[in-house]
C-alpha cells in the first residue's frame, strides 16, 4: 500500500503578506510551515486543529485555489504548482473539494441539475444530453431523487444540500476529494447519514479523502491516518491508533482532554465530583 | 416551588402556507441550582420554547400555555414594561453567535455597563468598577485595558466571555444558554463550559443549556429533556438518560454518536423511525 501514494506533499509553505498601515510595518504571516505528508490511494487522512492553525489553507493549496509559496505537491503523479503552470483540465479532474457550509457553497439561483452539470460543462466536452443523464445518475447515487433535478437550493435541507455539494465534487470522478469540515454544520443524525454516504462512495469509487475537521469523535470514526496541526506546523502525524492511543505532543493531549466525553463512566465521575 | 414552571406550552407561527406548529404541548420546570439541558435537532423547537418564555418571539407567533410562572410571577400577563424589569436582570440569555450578538460600534466596557445602568442604581465610576470586576470573573485577561476594546478586536471565545459577563451582571436567578459553544473550537468550548458550570455552582442560579451536542449534555447537565419536532420525547436525569434511554428517538440519537459506532456504518435516526419507534 505504501508504494501506491496518491498525494505526496513535501516541505509545503504558504505565507501571506500583511500590508502595513500608517503606524504598522508590513509583515508576513506564515500560515503553513513545512508540511510533509503521503496519502495512500483509497485511504482517509484526517487533518485536525483549531481555527487559525492553517488546515483550511492546506486544503486550498491541495485543491488549487491558492498557490503554495514553496514546496511541492504531487497528486497522482502530477506535480501541482499553479503559480508557475496554471491549471489544466487534467489537474481539475484529479482533485475536488466539499466545503463546510452547504448554505453558502451553492448558488441560490442555479437549479440543482445545472449545479451538477457545470463541472462537466467547464472541464469536458460531454454533450448536453449525456451531461443530463450523468447528473440524474449522480442524484440517485448520493441518495436524492431524479425529480430534484429542476429544484433550487433553498428547497433542500442542510443535509440534502451537503449531498448536492458532494455530488458536484464527484461529478468529475476525481481521485482525491478534500472535505473541509463537511459535517460540522449538520445535526447529529444527519451527520451520521453523510458519514455513511462518504464511506459508501469511498468504497464504490475508490476515492481518497483528505478530511478536515475539529471534531475528534468524527475523526476517530472515519480516519486511517491523522495529522494534528498547531499554528501552521504538523505536531502529530501517524495512524489513527498511534495518535489516539499514544499522543506524543502536548497540544494533542490538550485537544483530547477538551473533547466532551459522552460515556456513562465520565458522567458518573463528573456527578461524583460535583456532589463532593 | 420551581424557579421556572411552564405547563403545556404551544407555539404556532403564521406562515404564507398556513400555521406551523413549532411546539406542541411541552412542559418545562427548572429549580434553582439545577442545570437542565434541552437537546434536539434543528426544528425541534428547543430554542423557541425559551424565546417564548423570554417574550422574544416575533408577532407572527401565537403562544399559549396553561402555566408560565417564574418565581410565582405569571409571564403570560406581563406588560412589556414589566417584562423588561425581569428580563436581563432575573432571567438572562446567552446566544450562539457571540460576535453577532455584540454591537460592533461600541466598546465592550460600554455594552457591559448598559445592563447595569438599566437594572441597578450604580453610577459612573461604580459601573466601570463593577464591569472590570465582571470581566475578571469570566476570565478575560487584562480587563482594565480590554474595557475599551471593540468586539472585532477580540476572539470568538473572548466575545462569548463578554456575553456571559453581560448575562450574569445582575446576578440572575436563571440563565438560559442557547448553543453557547457551537461556534467555538473544542479547546475554547471546554473553557466556556467549565466557566458556565463554575458560575452556576458558585451563585446557585438555575441554568438551561440548549444544545444539539450530546457531549455538551454529558459534560454539564443534571437533568435532560429530549425534543423532536416540537414534542418532548423523553425527560430524565443525565445518568439514566445515557445509561438506559427509554425513548426510541433518544436511543437513535445516542447511537448516531460516532464514538458509539459499532461496525462499519453509523445507525441514523431514520433507521430507527423505519423500525417504527416514533
Amino acid at each position: 500500500m505504501s508504494d501506491d501514494v496518491i498525494l505526496k506533499v513535501r516541505d509545503l509553505y504558504r505565507t501571506y503578506d500583511i500590508k502595513g498601515g500608517l503606524f504598522r510595518k508590513p509583515t508576513t504571516l506564515t500560515a503553513v510551515k513545512g508540511v510533509n505528508l503521503d496519502v495512500a490511494r483509497g485511504s482517509t487522512l484526517a487533518v485536525v486543529g483549531e481555527s487559525g492553525c492553517g488546515k483550511s489553507t492546506l486544503a486550498r493549496m491541495l485543491t488549487m485555489i491558492d498557490a503554495q509559496t514553496s514546496g511541492t505537491i504531487e497528486i497522482d503523479g502530477l506535480p501541482i504548482d499553479i503559480s508557475r503552470t496554471g491549471i489544466s483540465r487534467e489537474m481539475r479532474q484529479k482533485v475536488q473539494i466539499v466545503f463546510q457550509n452547504p448554505y453558502g457553497s451553492l448558488n441560490p439561483r442555479q437549479k440543482i441539475g445545472h449545479v451538477l452539470e457545470e463541472p462537466l460543462l467547464l472541464n469536458t466536452d460531454t454533450p448536453s444530453a449525456e451531461r443530463r443523464d450523468l447528473a440524474l445518475e449522480m442524484l440517485q447515487k448520493v441518495g436524492l431523487q431524479p425529480e430534484h433535478y429542476g429544484r433550487y437550493p433553498h428547497m433542500f435541507s442542510g443535509g440534502q444540500r451537503q449531498r448536492i455539494a458532494i455530488a458536484r465534487a464527484i461529478m468529475m470522478k476525481p481521485k482525491l476529494l478534500v472535505l473541509d469540515e463537511p459535517v460540522s454544520a449538520l445535526d447529529l443524525s444527519v451527520q451520521a447519514q453523510i458519514l455513511n454516504l462518504l464511506a459508501d462512495l469511498q468504497e464504490e469509487m475508490g476515492l481518497t479523502y483528505v478530511f478536515i475537521s475539529h471534531d475528534l469523535s468524527v475523526v476517530r470514526y472515519i480516519a486511517d491516518k491523522v495529522m494534528v496541526m498547531y499554528f501552521g506546523e504538523v505536531v502529530e502525524y501517524g495512524t489513527r491508533e498511534e495518535v489516539f492511543e499514544t499522543p506524543q505532543h502536548a497540544y494533542t493531549r490538550t485537544l483530547f482532554a477538551a473533547t466532551p466525553k459522552a460515556d456513562v463512566d465520565s458522567i458518573r465521575k463528573r456527578l461524583a465530583t460535583k456532589a463532593a | 416551588m420551581p424557579l421556572l414552571e411552564i405547563r403545556n406550552l404551544k407555539v404556532e407561527f403564521d406562515t404564507a402556507r398556513g400555521s406551523f406548529k413549532a411546539l406542541d404541548g411541552v412542559d418545562y420546570t427548572v429549580d434553582a441550582g439545577e442545570v437542565l439541558a434541552i437537546v434536539g435537532e434543528s426544528g425541534s423547537g428547543k430554542s423557541v420554547a425559551m424565546l417564548a418564555a423570554m417574550g422574544l418571539l416575533p408577532g407572527t407567533a401565537t403562544i399559549t400555555a396553561d402555566k408560565m410562572d417564574f418565581e410565582g410571577l405569571d409571564l403570560r400577563t406581563l406588560s412589556a414594561r414589566e417584562r423588561r424589569k425581569v428580563i436581563g436582570k432575573d432571567i438572562s440569555m446567552i446566544f450562539q453567535e457571540p460576535i453577532a450578538s455584540l454591537n460592533p460600534c461600541f466598546t465592550i466596557g460600554f455594552q457591559l455597563g448598559e445592563t447595569l445602568k438599566a437594572h441597578t442604581q450604580l453610577k459612573g465610576r461604580q459601573i466601570k468598577e463593577r464591569v472590570i470586576e465582571l470581566m475578571t470573573s469570566v476570565g478575560i485577561p487584562d480587563p482594565a485595558s480590554r474595557y475599551n476594546a471593540f468586539p472585532h478586536q477580540m476572539s470568538g471565545g473572548q466575545c462569548q466571555r463578554v456575553m456571559i459577563a453581560m448575562a450574569i451582571a445582575c446576578s440572575p436567578k436563571l440563565l438560559i444558554a442557547d448553543e453557547p459553544t457551537t461556534a467555538l473550537d473544542v479547546t475554547i468550548q471546554k473553557q466556556i463550559l467549565d466557566l458556565l458550570v463554575t458560575l452556576q455552582q458558585d451563585s446557585g442560579m438555575g441554568l438551561i443549556m440548549i444544545t444539539h451536542d450530546m457531549g455538551v449534555v454529558a459534560e454539564t447537565a443534571d437533568r435532560v429533556i429530549v425534543q423532536y419536532q416540537g414534542r418532548k420525547m423523553e425527560e430524565a436525569d443525565v445518568l439514566s438518560l445515557f445509561e438506559n434511554p427509554q425513548n426510541p428517538y433518544t436511543r437513535a440519537l445516542l447511537s448516531a454518536l460516532p464514538e458509539n459506532a459499532t461496525g462499519d456504518r453509523l445507525p441514523t435516526v431514520s433507521d430507527f423511525a423505519e423500525a417504527g419507534g416514533f
